[in-house]
């Protein structure tokens, strides 16, 4: 099986979705699409799975609001349970209304920043990262989808410059 | 068109028929003379044991013989509380009325306020719906008068929810006195008509301004609309903030808080809008809203699921205030709740915050009619839970219980509300086709 890929490059969101939908009816892979900027509804056309991001983020919410719980516990109730200002530190459900900021914002923290963190290291995102894009040209106006080849290439580059490609490059593989 | 099924109206006959009957033994059921109170809690003490039983008639035989100053001085408590406890339990039927009267109008009054914010914010998903709003605000004038008949009645002393329109009362307290420029009977009821002239004026006309664009060639209508609601949304803003005041906050007239009146607004907003969630997902079941597609009804939940968090939000930065600082004249009113309300009080976060956080986090959950039923009606019950634990515990203290009175009071609004709504829903065509924005809100998605 060789490992050359076509890139095949649009102008227009819209014809891009065309060719996609087209693309995938004809039962080629696509290997990849960039583009500058988000396209509603390419990741539907282009069958890829919803994320999960959201399910990660609920998690990581639930393990920070249990990290404030115990610590706020530990510390004012448990480990030197001082009277300050006359606060009932005899239990934490005696005092909870003043820790229920504590108990917010670090749930907030927690999801928030565990999420992005989660986001860069799923999409391989860091400082210093080789930037991966074909042409520089897809981060200002132009579409490229690549489409792996795999059989016959003249076949598929000229199925391709139906798709209103307006430049087909054959490479291989990076 | 819609056509009211004949079976919904026989329901919501039946439903004020109950109530009705429900409402009317209540107030019979009411103890005539402070005697009949003294004798029902001598029999719940007679049926608590035998101990207390002997006390009471100890302490009754050296009252008759003046003995003994800390005996009389039992018994005479023993009258006090026999003579609050009958007080209360003589409000008890009228609070149970006024807390359901209040919470159907401020369903419709919140439903109200959805409607301008979508009108002045030029909203496009939401034009679809216009007219399932339209059909809830309609029981705007009819809430109105039922609950200014009911203001009047209180200011001719008919019940004593209102402790500052009691002269009496008003007399021996200094606190009330300094109030009483504010809070007096003239000026209550003044102030309740302007309200509720404001808003009903605005219902009535942004009504006859939607069904006169159905059929207009231009949108004149349309943007008289879009500048009344902008300002109805500033003099709502002012007299809703009024109105709690008036209404709810001056049934405990020693108290105050400052962002009450938003804390009141965020239980109508969440209430409005889960009922036009309910009312659409009702309609669209009947085959009355195929233009109404899910991403819409998704959209309803998230405006459910986000002001949930906003009532929870104002609630608990109205408690944790009062209870940090714990000043002795602002913390009777929650130390009262707490003491004996435990249970509505607490309840009510369970029911409005907990509930509809876990179950409408969930995007795919938002899309399901049956979750956004179930989860509607939960929060529909916490809201009035809401209103009950505010105006409750000023008007019948610890004598308050969930039975006929109450419950037979939210069937009977309840009746006259889903016939009132439903009647205005048949009046026009469910589709508020004369919008600018109608293309738009019918090919939503989300």
């Amino acid at each position: 099986m060789s490992s050359k890929v076509i890139q095949a490059m649009y102008n227009d969101d819209d014809i891009l979705m065309d060719a996609v939908k087209e693309v995938r009816a004809a039962h080629y892979h696509i290997e990849e699409v960039y583009t500058p900027f988000p396209v509603h509804g390419l990741d539907k056309a282009m069958g890829l799975k919803g994320t999960r991001i959201a399910i990660t983020a609920f998690m990581y919410g639930c393990v920070g609001f249990s990290f404030a719980v115990w610590m706020m516990n530990y510390m004012m109730i448990e480990q030197w349970p001082q009277d300050i200002g006359g606060k009932p530190s005899f239990s934490f459900f005696l005092n909870m209304p003043a820790f229920v900021p504590i108990m917010f914002e670090l749930s907030v923290f927690f999801a928030a920043h565990l999420m992005v963190i989660t986001f860069y290291m799923r999409s391989r995102l860091w400082p210093f990262k080789e930037a991966e894009n074909p042409d520089p040209r897809t981060t200002d106006d132009m579409f490229v989808m690549e489409v792996a080849v795999d059989g016959n290439e003249s076949d598929l580059v000229s199925f391709l410059e139906k798709t209103g490609t307006v430049e087909i490059k054959v490479t291989e593989k990076h | 068109m819609y056509t009211f099924s004949s079976k919904l109206k026989t329901f919501s006959f039946a439903l004020m028929i109950l109530g009705l009957i429900g409402v009317a033994y209540g107030f019979l059921s009411t103890p005539s003379s402070v005697e009949d109170v003294k004798v029902m809690l001598q029999n719940s003490h007679d049926s608590h044991g035998e101990v207390a039983a002997n006390h009471d008639v100890d302490t009754h035989v050296v009252e008759a013989d003046a003995h003994g100053a800390e005996q009389t001085e039992s018994a005479h408590s023993d009258d006090t509380h026999a003579e609050h406890a009958f007080h209360y339990l003589k409000n008890k039927p009228w609070s149970a009325l006024y807390v359901a009267l209040f919470f159907f109008f401020m369903i419709s009054l919140g439903a109200l306020a959805f409607y301008a914010i979508q009108h002045a914010a030029q909203a496009g998903w939401s034009v679809v719906l216009f007219r399932v709003m339209e059909g809830i605000t309609a029981y705007l004038p009819v809430g109105a008068i039922l609950l200014f008949v009911f203001f009047v009645l209180s200011s001719l002393h008919m019940n004593h929810l209102f402790v500052w329109m009691d002269p009496e009362v008003v007399a021996h307290d200094e606190l009330i006195q300094n109030k009483a420029g504010y809070l007096n009977v003239p000026f209550f009821l003044i102030r309740a008509a302007i309200y509720m002239a404001g808003w009903v004026w605005y219902r009535q006309h942004s009504r006859k301004l939607t069904l006169a664009q159905d059929n207009a060639t231009d949108i004149s209508n349309y943007t008289k609309l879009f500048k009344r609601s902008a300002a109805f949304l500033v003099f709502f803003l002012v007299t809703e903030s009024m109105m709690s005041w008036d209404w709810i906050m001056s049934l405990d007239p020693h108290w105050y808080s400052t962002l009450f009146g938003w804390y009141v607004f965020a239980s109508m907003i969440v209430s409005a809008i889960t009922t036009i969630a309910l009312v659409s997902i009702y309609l669209k079941g009947k085959g009355y809203l195929e233009f109404v597609n899910n991403s819409h009804l998704h959209d309803l939940a998230k405006f459910m699921f986000g002001f949930s968090i906003f009532w929870t939000y104002l609630w608990f930065s109205q408690f944790m205030l009062i209870w940090y600082a714990d000043i002795p004249e602002e913390v009777t009113y929650f130390v009262s709740r707490f003491n004996e309300y435990k249970i509505p009080f607490l309840g009510m976060l369970v029911l409005n915050f907990v509930f509809p956080l876990l179950v409408l986090m969930n995007s795919d959950f938002k899309r399901v009619n049956w979750f956004i039923v179930c989860t509607g009606i939960v929060i529909l019950i916490g809201h009035y839970i809401d209103i009950y634990v505010m105006v409750m515990p000023a008007t019948v203290g610890d004598q308050w219980f969930i039975g006929i009175s109450e419950i037979s009071s939210v069937l009977l609004v309840l009746g006259i509300f889903i016939y009132v709504v439903f009647t205005a829903l048949s009046k026009a065509p469910l589709l508020a086709k004369g919008n600018p924005f109608i293309k738009e809100s019918e090919q939503f998605h989300y």
